[in-house]
């Protein structure tokens, strides 16, 4: 069994950039609440502590708290910043982290302020009108291309990030590890939130 | 390098997955000292599934894969296989490299209980429809055995392994000795009885799976959880694991040694046997030739048939059961990655309780019962309806609270099914040793080539409308068809490069799956393979492996061995 200080050490190496060799050690590391600790107080990768609070503040816009917990309390943002440094391509990193910058424009050109300093109401008109954008782009792409719009890419790392967090998982959706029994035929309501699958 | 040679066996089994856990049951069973060599790590059951539990966020990429993994495993980053949770399970691809003349995408698993242990545990027999295709066709050569020769077999392994399914008296799909069925939920039942009503011969049932509806000894039952390749804590799939070797072990008759690569099955000129095997030490590079009465090569089709390519070269260059000229030959996947989906509102009211690991099942229909196509042979579907979770949010415009709620509720039903199609068997599918590349212990490397032909690319026509026809007779909404593209390889599925046959001229194998030149030597794995058919074939191999083993003890108390 591994201790929870060599999983933090080897989070360490991984964002450190060091090389990787074979699946005992890829696997190693197996807290991901480690990982995001780290990111969160000191950044990661190519993003610092502050793209990573401007992370969460765009991930809690997207998914708010509204009854149950929002992005920022699942820690959503050091978990994109984290997925963008080690699992995107360099082609999408570009344009996720142009796309930083973007969200900063547009917010100062509606309200006159970065979005850090907005307020919620504020962030969210910016972040509509951006959705609506990506949305048009994304729609009319053909097949195969391979291009992204950044808030459809942000978008969809917050939903990721979010839903399958330990609060997304167990108090967002319903997740019960072991069920025990399956019943093909369930009463169901309209609004009942959904299962969380095993990993 | 030194050779030391060891203690001597009743029988060896080279591989521990699927077949060669079978091999070591039956025969340890049956009164035989087995030697069981496995070229990987152990993985003990239970204590070793050190990810069973986990949930997604107990990963730091919640199950996902980085550039570093895809870097490290270019084979396997290619489709599913590749994730932050069982990435131990498989192969090393520096250590253990391949030729792939045409892309062949093939995913291995090189530790005790091989890929038995995260396979897809669809379980299905073969029916005279399959065993006599080639002779009705004219196609390849015909298969020695038939049904009634495997039956019984289907019908032991079956109950010791425990297959879950459902009796539906189909010909072309035979019912076999079954716990209770995982049913079809609510919404596949809807839809089955409108298929049903609309299509002859076209039958959605549930899927028949290594998964247990009742406890066996040392077992327990389906939990539901569906985290199966990650090894389970209460042992109800089929593995080696948890299946085979906790009962080869029991009988005291069993020595298994890991990281022991074979490298060659020694040949006995003289008596034309062999007489056992060599073995490399993958930790400490030293060999030990190990002495048998018979040997069982179960290293999977391509591993099994590599083994072959290097033994006994002294007599035949190509190797031991080169003689036919089809070693190597015929290689068949099945291939897939097609089909229908959309989305559906029935039953609006009901939803499912727990993870079934497992889906529905329509067994092939085409070309049989008077259906005559443009193509040979057919296809089965594998699919499923469940209610769509916070991915749809995906693509849906929205952000903030109510979007939130909304992506957090369960959505429509979404229904749809890939076909797996069967790929006839061509001599110009072959795999050969590489001349140049060796792997990290000095073997030479498979070179792979490989490729669908004219039949195929015609059967992946009907492969996606006919379930798209399916699903919109059913009312299915927003049918869209699929395809995803196919490489060989990619159904995990790999067989025939040591075929079966009725002649040593044109075959490997005899219909008791001893080598022509080499009667002390069984291969029972998918190498066996005639033809593909179109059902995932592990249960077969399992059968093919009880009745070579009864029969090779039968054998050596004959004093034909």
């Amino acid at each position: 069994m591994i201790t929870r200080r060599e999983a933090i050490q080897h989070v360490a190496a991984l964002l450190g950039g060091a090389a990787l060799s074979g699946g005992d050690q890829l696997l190693a590391f197996s807290f991901d609440a480690a990982a995001l600790e780290q990111a969160t107080a000191k950044g990661v990768g190519a993003f610092t502590a502050a793209d990573v609070a401007l992370l969460d503040e765009i991930a809690e816009t997207i998914l708010p708290e509204t009854s149950t917990p929002g992005a920022k309390a699942a820690r959503t943002g050091a978990f994109m910043a984290l997925s963008v440094t080690d699992v995107y391509t360099t082609a999408n990193q570009a344009t996720f982290r142009d796309g930083l910058r973007k969200v900063d424009e547009a917010c100062t050109s509606a309200h006159g302020k970065a979005f850090m300093a907005a307020t919620p109401a504020q962030r969210l008109t910016v972040l509509q009108v951006l959705d609506r954008e990506q949305k048009a782009f994304m729609d009319a792409l053909p097949n195969n291309d391979e291009s992204r719009h950044y808030f459809r890419l942000m978008k969809e790392l917050a939903l990721l990030g979010y839903f399958t967090s330990e609060i997304g998982c167990t108090k967002v959706l319903r997740y019960v590890e072991s069920p025990g029994r399956f019943d093909p035929c369930a009463p169901h309501t309209p609004g009942d939130r959904s299962w969380a699958g095993h990993a | 390098m030194k050779q030391s040679v060891a203690e001597s066996f009743d029988a060896i089994v080279v591989g521990s997955g699927i077949s060669g856990g079978w091999a070591a049951k039956e025969l340890t069973e049956r009164g035989l000292r087995v030697l069981l060599l496995e070229r990987g790590k152990n993985v003990e059951h239970q204590k070793d599934y050190r990810n069973a539990r986990k949930g997604h966020w107990e990963y730091p990429y919640r199950a996902g894969r980085t550039r570093a993994m895809v870097d490290a495993y270019p084979v396997l980053s290619r489709d599913y296989p590749l994730n932050e949770k069982n990435l131990d399970w498989w192969v090393d691809e520096r250590e253990s490299p391949y030729t792939e003349v045409k892309r062949f995408d093939w995913y291995r698993g090189y530790h005790v209980g091989g890929r038995s242990l995260t396979w897809g545990r669809q379980s299905y027999r073969l029916s005279d429809l399959d065993f006599e295709a080639n002779a009705r066709d004219g196609i390849a050569v015909d298969w020695p055995i038939r049904y009634a020769d495997l039956a019984p077999w289907y019908d032991h392994v079956e109950t010791h392994a425990g297959i879950a399914g459902s009796i539906e008296g189909l010909p072309q799909l035979p019912d076999g000795k079954f716990q209770p069925a995982m049913p079809l939920n609510c919404a596949e039942e809807l839809i089955a009885g409108r298929v049903a009503a609309k299509f002859n011969n076209r039958r959605i049932i549930p899927g028949r799976n290594a998964n247990l509806t009742r406890p066996l000894p040392g077992r327990g039952r389906c939990l539901y959880r569906n985290a199966c390749a990650l090894g389970c804590p209460s042992g109800s799939y089929f593995s080696t694991q948890a299946s085979t070797l906790p009962f080869a072990m029991a009988t005291g008759r069993l020595t298994l040694k890991t990281h022991a690569i074979v490298t060659d099955v020694v040949f006995d000129r003289t008596r034309g046997r062999a007489s056992g095997v060599r073995v490399l030490d993958a930790v400490t590079n030293a060999t030990t030739e190990y002495s048998a009465r018979v040997v069982f090569v179960c290293a999977s089709t391509l591993n099994s048939t590599w083994l072959l390519m290097r033994s006994a070269t002294e007599v035949w260059p190509g190797g031991l059961g080169s003689s036919s000229g089809e070693l190597g030959h015929n290689l068949m996947d099945h291939h897939f990655r097609c089909g229908a989906n959309g989305i559906t509102p029935d039953p609006a009211d009901r939803t499912v309780y727990g993870r079934r690991p497992t889906g529905f099942y329509i067994p092939r229909y085409r070309n049989l019962f008077g259906d005559k196509r443009d193509y040979l042979r057919g296809f089965g579907y594998q699919g499923a309806a469940n209610r769509q979770g916070w991915q749809r949010a995906v693509a849906e415009l929205g952000v903030g609270a109510d979007f939130k709620d909304a992506a957090a509720t369960a959505g429509p039903w979404q229904a749809g099914a890939t076909a797996f199609g069967e790929m006839l068997p061509n001599h110009a599918n072959r795999i050969s040793l590489d001349p140049v590349k060796k792997d990290k212990w000095g073997l030479p490397v498979l070179a792979i080539d490989c490729a669908t032909g004219e039949n195929e690319r015609l059967m992946r026509a009907d492969m996606m409308n006919d379930m798209a026809d399916m699903l919109e007779a059913a009312g299915v909404k927003d049918v869209k068809v699929f395809d995803n593209g196919y490489y060989p390889g990619m159904g995990i599925h790999e067989m025939g490069t040591a075929r079966m046959g009725r002649d040593a001229k044109t075959s490997v194998l005899n219909a008791h799956n001893q080598v022509w030149d080499a009667m002390n030597v069984f291969v029972t794995d998918g190498s066996c393979m005639t033809s593909a058919a179109c059902q995932n074939p592990s249960l077969t191999y399992m059968a093919m492996t009880a009745r070579a083993a009864a029969f090779a003890v039968e054998e050596l108390k004959r004093g034909n061995l």
